[in-house]
């Protein structure tokens, strides 16, 4: 692999950041790793679906992988990160355990869900990893109040970043939050995956304005725009946008275009995709595209490449045997309680049981 | 020296902000303005930074709490008017009232929810949304009826844990006074006995509490003496108080402001009927407003929600049950 610097990162470097980033290449194949390991990862869930193991939807993120990954890589420890429900491989980049995705897809009883939410509901609220509601884009105001607590405290340098798709946009949640951010000056990244379709409904029924990202300005934040399909262009936007949020520039408005190459969820054929978007530049799987620059550059040669492929399938394989051996929540032993003030719980006493005749 | 039910609300949020640096309040137009009722009258110009207005943006002000939450703080929201609620209505019972039993990571927010009518205050100023959040597991929902209450309750919410709807009633604001603030309180969860009385027990809360002490006044001129029981808190909502007064007297009239499908009167009624059906002398009543949207014109207004007039009415045809 050669190691050179990549010009474009010298530009974007944090002066705040005490730390220079990683060489264009290695950075560009780490976050490979973290786009591989999570569609290795949607593999297994999808195969675990299909058996019959999964409670509930199957809901993946192919296609969006390297969007994702270059935000989750752009955050650091100490930021507030807000996945939405196709970020796998950001909340890998961003840290979560690999553990944390299979147990709560399974309902593990160890999990930090603990069988009580599932799929991609999950999240550590402490280690700033928010769990998303299924409402979208009511997330992103949660994420402002983090950043206004951290503010209140004097904690500085934090960037937060909420995902939605370009359905979310739609949302009464994301104005008033994005707005809010703007009034509060605050170092929030909002990213939008605009991936062509929100569930079944395409891009033309879903905003009227010619570009999504157009948006910014009348909020006050800064427009960015990438291709999601390109990992380069997606480390390069999305390290540009939390630079500048954590330089002090206020909201970032992130608009990445990109095709979901999957279903809503494995329960939808998505035949309704329009087969001239998937002939299209858009329509192009960031992880091959990403896979062909690494051999074209000679950052990887196939050999390299398929050692990767082997090491984050046994990773995968790993956790999700893990995850199976373990118990899931039994509702005997359940703590029926929803109020952290144990001592105002209401007690609902079950009917009176019949007597048997 | 007095202080009203809307002074104590000021005070208790000046005491949490003095005494917990974790605590702030966000809400519109309660910055330097004081708040649309002045309960955050100074509070700005006393704790600056901590006081903040927000936009005309209720799902990202309880969103934005929510966050500030987790983060470690203590914010108390004030909703301007409880009918307002409804566009953050999804962030309350959502996010708020779920985060702890999904995460184990608490929500400490407080939601001031200025609540039910004052005269020509319409269908989008007057409404009682105690029920609609009582029904929601992870809430916490003060119906404080005292000056008392307002103060106690208040500062107990910012120091509880779980998200508290806060529903503090603005025909009390300025109509009730108290010759000083408590120095100690019941704890949420208690009703409290208003009066006691042997003959019927009226169950209710909130405004209600006033209405239907002053019809059991005059019931009392007539030989028959009701008891009265606040409930102060709705959710927890302390059936054994409800329970014991009824074995007292037998009877139960249930009065509420808010509108009559379902809700606190109905839950009351369900409660006493399963626990202590053998209690009851004659089938339990209930009063509410009148099952449509709340009428502007005063006169309307006045007979559109539950008063003394027609408590004492109910209560006296319950009597002769």
């Amino acid at each position: 692999m050669r190691d050179r610097l990549h010009p474009m990162l010298h530009s974007e470097e944090n002066p705040r950041t005490p730390e220079a980033p990683p060489p264009f290449p290695a950075q560009y194949l780490k976050a490979y790793r973290f786009m591989l390991l999570a569609r290795v990862l949607d593999d297994k869930i999808a195969s675990l679906g299909r058996a019959g193991k999964i409670h509930g939807g199957v809901f993946l993120g192919r296609g969006q992988e390297a969007l994702s990954a270059a935000l989750g890589m752009a955050l650091r420890p100490g930021d507030i990160f807000a996945p939405l429900i196709r970020d796998g491989a950001g909340r890998l980049a961003f840290g979560e355990p690999l553990l944390d995705a299979v147990r709560t897809c399974l309902g593990s009883a160890l999990g930090p869900m603990r069988g009580r939410d599932g799929n991609v509901h999950r999240g550590r609220p402490k280690k700033g990893l928010l769990p998303m509601i299924s409402h979208l884009g009511a997330m992103i105001s949660v994420v402002n109040g983090a950043l206004m607590a951290r503010r209140f405290n004097h904690v500085e340098g934090v960037v937060g970043a909420a995902c939605v798709g370009d359905g979310g946009t739609s949302t009464g949640a994301f104005h008033e939050a994005l707005n809010q951010a703007a009034v509060e000056h605050l170092p929030l990244v909002l990213v939008v995956a605009n991936n062509q379709y929100a569930y079944s409904t395409p891009t033309r029924r879903q905003f009227a304005c010619k570009d999504l990202s157009d948006r910014a300005i009348g909020y006050g934040a800064t427009p960015h725009k990438a291709d999601g399909t390109d990992l380069e262009d997606c480390l390069r936007v999305l390290s540009t946008a939390v630079a500048q949020a954590r330089a002090g520039g206020g909201p970032q408005l992130v608009v990445a275009s990109l095709l979901r190459l999957c279903g809503h969820g494995e329960h939808d054929d998505a035949h309704y995709v329009d087969a001239k978007l998937k002939e299209s530049a858009l329509g192009r799987d960031c992880l091959q595209v990403a896979e062909e620059r690494l051999l074209r550059e000679g950052w990887a040669d196939s050999e390299a490449l398929l050692a990767l492929r082997q090491e984050v399938t046994r990773e995968v394989e790993a956790a999700a045997a893990t995850a199976q051996r373990e118990p899931a929540p039994d509702p005997f032993k359940e703590d029926w309680c929803a109020l952290s003030s144990r001592h105002l719980r209401e007690i609902f006493e079950a009917p009176i049981p019949s007597i048997p005749a | 020296m007095s202080i009203t039910y809307l002074e104590a609300i000021r005070e208790a949020q000046a005491k949490a902000l003095a005494d917990d640096p974790r605590v702030f309040i966000y809400g519109q137009d309660v910055g330097e303005f004081g708040g649309a009722f002045k309960a955050t009258k100074r509070l700005a110009q006393e704790f600056p930074g901590r006081v903040l207005d927000a936009p005309i943006s209720e799902d990202a002000i309880v969103g934005a709490a929510i966050g500030a939450a987790i983060e470690g703080m203590r914010p108390i929201i004030e909703m301007q008017y409880a009918d307002f609620s409804t566009p953050g209505f999804n962030q309350i019972i959502n996010q708020a009232a779920t985060l702890f039993w999904r995460t184990r990571v608490p929500c400490p927010i407080t939601i001031r929810m200025p609540s039910g009518g004052l005269a020509g205050g319409g269908p989008f100023h007057s409404q009682c949304l105690e029920g609609l959040y009582a029904h929601y597991p992870g809430l916490i929902v003060m119906t404080p009826a005292t000056v008392e209450d307002a103060y106690s309750m208040l500062l107990e919410a910012v120091a509880i844990d779980d998200p508290v709807i806060f529903c503090e009633h603005k025909h009390l604001y300025y109509h009730l006074k108290a010759p000083a603030l408590p120095t100690d309180a019941m704890p949420v969860g208690k009703a409290r006995v208003a009066r006691a009385g042997r003959d019927l027990t009226i169950v209710t809360y909130s405004a209600m509490l006033h209405e239907a002490l002053a019809a059991a006044e005059e019931i009392a001129l007539e030989g028959e003496e009701i008891e009265v029981v606040d409930l102060r808190s709705i959710k927890p909502l302390d059936t054994d108080t409800v329970v014991a007064s009824v074995a007292r007297t037998g009877r139960l009239l249930c009065v509420g402001e808010a509108f009559p499908w379902g809700g606190v009167t109905a839950e009351v009624i369900a409660r006493v009927a399963t626990e202590g059906f053998g209690l009851l002398d004659a089938p339990p009543q209930r009063l509410n407003a009148k099952d449509t949207p709340i009428p502007y014109h005063p006169d309307l207004w006045s007979v559109h929600r539950p008063n003394a007039n027609s408590i004492g009415a109910a209560a006296r045809n319950l009597l002769r049950m």
